[in-house]
């Protein structure tokens, strides 16, 4: 008999599963990929066969045109869609079952099991509400290979409401400006768009290029975002009073010169350090986050509870540490390619 | 409490200075005395509790929460301040009662080295995150958030529509929480008495000569001496009377250079360099000795009697700005050199002597007497218009300084360190090596010095990831680079010093050039350096 869990490798560009020959969030194109979101730092192009969730993979396919025919005129990308729940059979006896992460979007843990073994892989997570995708299911397993974007005992993301407000606020304070909120164009985007909304924002949102597509896709699957419209379509003056999206990178760019004196906003994990907000040049930083903070990821080995903790990418020290503060094995992957310096 | 932490807040994430004026004005105008004078001392000097030091607040919170995830915290946050802040762990009662600004100063100032560590910590426990940052950053004197000392005073007057220059007049005469300067301002009273005060007075600077060529008929010149720039202030009568030298930035350094007090006896403002008795700088007649000799006698609080003896310290007077109680400082420069000159006989030659013009025909002229000034270890040139009044602060076309072109040497990047402020986060404080010999045969570098300037933003960015990309090694907050990476270093001067490994110390070194372009053993070695050596 193998080995316990010698079917399962990390190794520096994904995480191999050794019977199926299959990778999880490869960083380079692989044969057999397993795919936990769309963003792009896990979702690569270039893959033979992709196994994700049906909005997971309409992301790629957006993304990335993977079911575009090649020269010869085929379809050289296989897409194989899991349902949330679902179990699928993989090469060599593994069996994987996609489950909710709460990240994004289609965004799920992978569920691998094999000769009894369980092992889930994060991906992202967070494990507050958002409106736009099912909440994160705790599932018992031996390993738990997490992510540590936010592993620092600083980072506690304030409850969204409060933030919103805060949007909502200097937006009421400075009628004349408008206020220009960098965000991650899939997912957080979508997300504080819906959370304001809900927050009782029916106005028009404007929005960057760059965003249109994405926040459509999410319409087309059931997330009502309200009136949006494009900054390229109207005149300054319009913008006045207004909130509009933008990606992380446009803030400091020449394009938001076209706006009426923005306030810059980004919503974040990070503005919680204000050099890091000043860094960016934010004047309105937002602490919004699709990452588990610290407490939710403690919070989340303990209810998981499994045998041993992988740390995938972040600040992997200090969750190290506090595993073994708290009796519990873990071990950091040295994982390339992964780092989120805008969520 | 609340509103100064949202003050605090506010400036933080705002760019420009006019907001920031506007914030800051509006906080002085609406917050009651003394909160608001306190609020002034914090953002312009500063204020100074002694029992409260960055390594109380890291003791403190090493006692509440496990010290490794505080090290790995503060790594990288970057700030001791915001970090303790974010990490404190609240008491499960929600923040009751915040203390005021004055309660907090009050409850500070009365704090010893035992009785810090708990009081603090009771002091955090009534505050919410923004207002336990602001508490700290009270507490430690240096705010960091883009707010210069100026900007301070500028919006002060503003708030109450005076002139800045009659607030620097009489700030520093005075003591947070400035009871005087609000009444005097806010309230339309008699402003503050400071006649008879030995006070500094904001010092006129210089602006780099770089590309401009000056006339000789508007401009005088006078060597650049390499010692520190003093003033010296002798006000009051009788038992009243009082000398003191203050350093560049207002700092009273009188009692490092005692022998400077007897010196002066009359009523006067003087603006000059402080120098060490030697034969170092120009020669025999130049009189002075090098800066590391100068450098031994600095930042003492008390001066033994051997070395008033050993290195005697006077004063090369350079202007100026008040003669027995007159004010000197709206004639122009001509005249007040004639005053200076006059002035200089009726102060004891052991102590004080002046600094000579330098004669030259043209500017050509003067650039050649510069060039072969280069072997007598003078800093430069100073340029300085012959009609202009003694303006504080540095206004451009009225005072050039013309330094010597810095020497340069490569190096090779060995160790980065985290920055902290804006740069937190980037790797920004390099240490460099040179070869110790011929590396193609096995040397090995040997740190010679330390920069953390004269790179732009953009090479901020380049060199921080050159340095994740290339770590071999962590320390801490240190990381050991691959030594691949090539700096053109440019120093003033470089001096023998037992404290380094290599034996030489740079003075001001900073980046001059990256030189991604060349290889690491094409960096220079050791023996550059101590060829270069001046003591």
């Amino acid at each position: 008999m193998a080995a316990p869990f010698s079917w399962i490798k990390p190794e520096p560009h994904g995480i191999h599963v050794v019977p199926a020959d299959s990778w999880v969030d490869p960083s380079i194109a692989v044969g057999h990929a397993l795919v936990t979101h769309g963003h792009a730092d896990h979702a690569r192009g270039g893959h033979g066969e992709t196994v994700a969730t049906p909005e997971t993979l309409a992301i790629m396919e957006l993304r990335y045109r993977t079911g575009a025919e090649d020269d010869a005129g085929e379809i050289p990308h296989k897409a194989v869609p899991v349902q949330y729940g679902e179990t699928i059979r993989l090469r060599g006896g593994v069996d994987a079952t996609y489950i909710p992460a709460g990240h994004v979007l289609g965004g799920a843990q992978i569920l691998l099991e094999h000769a009894g073994e369980k092992v889930i892989v994060t991906g992202d997570f967070k494990r507050r509400a958002d409106p736009t995708c099912p909440p994160f299911v705790v599932t018992p397993c031996d390993i738990l290979i997490t992510e540590a974007t936010f592993g620092l005992p600083i980072f506690t993301h304030p409850p969204i409401e409060g933030e919103i407000a805060k949007l909502l606020k200097r937006l009421e304070d400075e009628p004349d400006r408008c206020v220009l909120v960098g965000a991650y164009a899939l997912g957080k985007a979508q997300r504080v768009i819906a959370e304001l909304r809900r927050a009782g924002h029916h106005a028009p949102i404007y929005l960057h290029g760059a965003m249109e597509k994405m926040c459509r896709l999410y319409e087309d699957h059931g997330v009502s975002l309200g009136e949006l419209r494009l900054v390229a379509d109207h005149s300054k003056d319009d913008l006045r009073g207004h909130i509009v999206v933008c990606p992380p990178g446009a803030l400091n760019d020449r394009w938001s010169r076209r706006l009426p004196e923005p306030i810059t906003a980004m919503a974040s994990g990070w503005m919680r350090v204000r050099q890091r907000a000043r860094q960016r040049n934010v004047e309105l930083p937002l602490i919004i986050s699709d990452h588990a903070d610290w407490e939710e990821l403690t919070r989340t080995v303990e209810e998981v509870n499994p045998h041993e903790s992988w740390i995938t990418h972040g600040r992997e020290e200090a969750l190290l540490r506090w595993h073994q503060l708290h009796q519990r094995r873990a071990r950091a992957l040295a994982m390339v390619g992964y780092e989120d310096e805008d969520d | 409490m609340e509103e100064f932490a949202a003050l605090i807040d506010a400036l933080v994430y705002t760019r420009s200075r006019n907001a920031k004026l506007a914030i800051i004005a509006e906080y002085l105008r609406y917050t009651p005395d003394p909160d608001r004078g306190w609020a002034l001392a914090a953002l312009s000097d500063g204020l100074d509790f002694p029992a409260v030091k960055s390594s109380t607040i890291r003791n403190l919170l090493k006692e509440r929460v496990d010290p490794v995830l505080w090290t790995l915290s503060r790594d990288f946050v970057g700030d001791t301040a915001e970090c303790a802040s974010l990490l404190w762990p609240a008491p499960l009662e929600a923040a009751a009662n915040p203390p005021s600004v004055a309660d907090a100063v009050d409850a500070l100032s009365k704090m010893t080295r035992k009785t810090a560590i708990q009081e603090l910590g009771g002091l955090l426990d009534r505050l919410d995150p923004s207002g336990r940052y602001a508490l700290l950053k009270l507490a430690t004197g240096a705010m960091r958030i883009g707010v210069s000392a100026r900007l301070a005073k500028t919006a002060f007057a503003q708030a109450f529509d005076v002139s800045v220059d009659e607030v620097e007049e009489y700030w520093h005469g005075l003591a947070p929480p400035y009871p005087e300067l609000f009444d005097w301002a806010a309230k339309g009273e008699a402003p503050p008495d400071t006649e008879n005060l030995p006070l500094f007075r904001p010092f006129m600077l210089a602006h780099p000569l770089e590309e401009t060529v000056v006339s000789m008929e508007d401009y005088a010149a006078e060597w650049k001496w390499d010692g520190i720039r003093v003033q010296l202030v002798h006000a009051g009568d009788g038992e009243e009377a009082e000398t003191r030298v203050y350093s560049r930035s207002g700092d009273d350094i009188s009692a490092t250079f005692p022998e400077m007090l007897d010196a002066l006896q009359i009523k006067a403002v003087l603006d000059g360099e402080l120098l060490v008795r030697g034969t170092h700088q120009g020669g025999e007649t130049g009189g002075a000795a090098s800066f590391n000799a100068l450098q031994q006698r600095l930042g003492r609080k008390t001066v033994s009697k051997k070395m008033l003896t050993e290195s005697p310290a006077f004063v090369r007077l350079y202007d100026v700005l008040q003669w027995r109680g007159e004010d000197l400082r709206t004639l122009p420069w001509s005249e007040r050199r004639a005053r200076l000159e006059q002035a200089v006989t009726e102060l004891p030659d052991s102590h004080f002597d002046i600094s000579r013009i330098v004669k030259a025909e043209s500017f050509d002229a003067l650039a050649e007497i510069r060039e072969s000034a280069r072997d007598d270890a003078i800093e430069g040139l100073m340029l300085k218009r012959r009609d202009s009044p003694y303006i504080a602060g540095r206004k451009t076309g009225l005072w050039y300084k013309w330094k010597r072109d810095p020497l340069l040497v490569d190096c090779v990047l060995m160790y980065a360190q985290r920055g902290s402020g804006k740069r937190s986060s980037f790797f920004s404080d390099y240490t460099f090596g040179c070869w110790d010999g011929n590396p193609d045969t096995g040397a090995e570098l040997l740190p010679v010095g330390k920069a953390y300037s004269g790179f732009t933003d953009e090479e901020l960015k380049k060199i921080d990831r050159h340095v994740r990309q290339n770590t071999i090694n962590r320390f801490g907050p240190v990381r050991e680079t691959e030594k691949e990476l090539v700096f053109e270093v440019a120093f003033d001067s470089v001096h023998s010093s037992k404290r380094h490994k290599s034996g030489l110390a740079m003075r001001f070194p900073r980046i001059h050039r990256i030189r991604w372009d060349k290889p690491a053993h094409e960096a220079d070695r050791i023996e550059t350096l101590q060829a270069l050596i001046r003591d």
